[in-house]
C-alpha cells in the first residue's frame, strides 16, 4: 500500500494522460475497423446527411450497438468504437476519485464522485 | 455524392480542421460544424454529433503531450469540472428544444466571439493579490515551471469562475465544441490563473465536459458511424499532427488567418440561419 507521502498530483497526472491515449488508441481502432468494413460493403451507396432522421435503436442503446458489433456490422463496431471514446474521460474521472482516496484527500474524492456521478446519469440514464 | 467519396472529402476537411485547430491552439472542432453544415449540406444535428466525438478524442489525445509539461493543475479542472459537466447536461437537454436556426445563430456568434479572441494576445503577468479563501480551502493554488524554476500562483474569484464555467458547459452540450474559449475566459480573466496553466487545465477538461454531453446525443441519434468516423479520425490525426510541427513554426500570422476563417465562418452561419440555409 502506497503512504501519503509517495504519491502526488504529478503521479496521477502522468497515469491518467497513458490511461486517456490508450482509450484513443483503442477506440480510433476500433472505429477504423469498422469503417472500413463499412465502406467495403455500402462504399457506392448513396450518402445523405441533409435530412435528420435520427439513427435506429440499435444504433442508440449499449445493448443494440454491442448486438450490432457483435455480428460485424460495420456502423455497429464504429458505433462500439465511439462509445469507448466516451467511456475514457469517464474512466479518467473514476481513477482520479481512487488516486484522490489514497492520497486521503476526502473533499476531492466527494468532488469527483459527484462529477462521476454526472457523467454515469447522462450516459447510462439515456442510453439504456 | 457516395459513402466512400463522402468519407475521403469530410476525412480530409476534418485532417485540416484539426491541424489548424492544434497550431494555433484555437481548436477544430469550432470549424468543423459550419464546414459540415455549410459546405456538405449536413443537418446540424448531426454534425454537433460528429463534432462533439471528435472534440473528446482530440482533448484526449492532446492530454499526455500537455502533461509532460506538468502546467495543468487537477484540482482546478475536477472542481470546475462540476460546473461544466452539469452546464453540458442542460446543454445537451436544451439542444433538442431550440430551433436548428436558433443553434446556427448562437453558433455564429461563439464563431464570431472566438475569432476576435484569436486576435489578442494573452497576457502572462503574475498576479499576486491574495488568492480566493475558497480557493485555499479546495487547495486550488499551485505552482508551474518556469525558466527561473517553480512559481507560484493564487486563484481568484472562484463563484465567478464556477458560474462562467457552467456557461461554457452549456455551450458545450448545445454547440458540439469544446468551447475552449469560454473556458480560457473563465480561468483567465475571472480567476487569475497563469495563462499556461489554464489551457493545458481546459484542454483536460474539455473530454469530460464533452462526454456529458454524447451520452444525451448518443441516445437522442445524433451520432450517426458513417459521419464520426471520418470526423473523429480525420480531427484526430490532424491535431496530433499539428501538436508535432507546433515547436517548429510561427504562428502569428497563422493564428491571424485562422482568426480571419473563423469570422467569416461565423457570420456566414448567422447569414444561413436568416435565409433557412442551417
Amino acid at each position: 500500500m502506497l503512504k501519503r507521502s509517495d504519491w502526488t498530483d504529478q503521479n496521477t497526472e502522468l497515469i491518467i494522460a497513458n490511461l486517456l491515449r490508450a482509450g484513443v488508441i483503442v477506440s480510433a481502432s476500433i472505429v477504423l475497423a469498422g469503417g472500413i468494413l463499412f465502406l467495403a460493403r455500402h462504399g457506392f451507396s448513396h450518402a445523405s446527411y441533409r435530412v435528420f432522421r435520427g439513427e435506429p435503436t440499435d444504433l442508440r442503446e449499449f445493448t443494440g450497438i454491442a448486438r450490432a458489433a457483435l455480428n460485424l456490422h460495420g456502423p455497429g463496431i464504429i458505433q462500439l468504437g465511439l462509445l469507448f471514446l466516451i467511456a475514457t474521460p469517464v474512466a479518467r474521472v473514476a481513477f482520479a476519485a481512487c488516486a484522490f482516496a489514497v492520497e486521503r484527500d476526502w473533499l476531492y474524492v466527494g468532488i469527483s464522485t459527484f462529477v462521476l456521478i454526472v457523467l454515469l446519469y447522462s450516459l447510462l440514464g439515456s442510453a439504456i | 455524392m457516395n459513402n466512400l467519396e463522402f468519407t475521403i472529402l469530410v476525412g480530409l476537411g476534418a485532417l485540416t480542421a484539426g491541424f489548424l485547430g492544434s497550431l494555433t491552439g484555437l481548436g477544430g472542432g469550432v470549424v468543423l460544424v459550419p464546414f459540415l453544415t455549410l459546405v456538405f449540406k449536413v443537418d446540424i444535428r448531426y454534425a454537433v454529433g460528429a463534432s462533439l466525438v471528435s472534440v473528446i478524442a482530440t482533448s484526449s489525445g492532446a492530454a499526455a503531450a500537455y502533461l509532460r509539461e506538468g502546467f495543468s493543475n487537477i484540482r482546478i479542472g475536477m472542481f470546475l469540472e462540476i460546473a461544466t459537466t452539469l452546464g453540458a447536461v442542460f446543454g445537451a437537454f436544451l439542444a433538442a428544444i431550440v430551433s436548428t436556426k436558433a443553434i446556427g445563430v448562437v453558433f455564429g456568434v461563439v464563431l464570431l466571439y472566438s475569432g476576435f479572441l484569436s486576435s489578442r494576445t494573452p497576457s502572462d503577468t503574475a498576479d499576486n493579490r491574495p488568492p480566493d479563501p475558497l480557493a485555499t480551502r479546495l487547495g486550488m493554488n499551485g505552482t508551474y515551471p518556469s525558466l527561473t524554476g517553480p512559481k507560484n500562483y493564487n486563484v481568484h474569484r472562484v463563484p465567478a469562475g464556477f458560474s462562467l464555467m457552467f456557461g461554457a458547459g452549456a455551450l458545450s452540450g448545445l454547440l458540439g465544441i469544446g468551447s475552449g474559449a469560454v473556458k480560457v475566459l473563465a480561468m483567465d480573466h475571472a480567476m487569475g490563473i497563469p495563462f499556461k496553466v489554464s489551457t493545458t487545465t481546459s484542454n483536460f477538461m474539455i473530454g469530460v465536459t464533452a462526454a456529458a454531453s454524447a451520452g444525451v446525443y448518443l441516445s437522442r441519434g445524433y451520432i450517426d458511424p458513417g459521419l464520426s468516423m471520418p470526423v473523429m479520425l480525420g480531427v484526430l490525426a490532424g491535431s496530433l499532427l499539428g501538436a508535432r510541427v507546433l515547436a517548429r513554426t510561427k504562428t502569428k500570422l497563422l493564428r491571424w488567418v485562422f482568426g480571419a476563417v473563423i469570422v467569416a465562418l461565423g457570420a456566414e452561419m448567422i447569414y444561413g440561419a436568416f435565409t433557412g440555409k442551417v
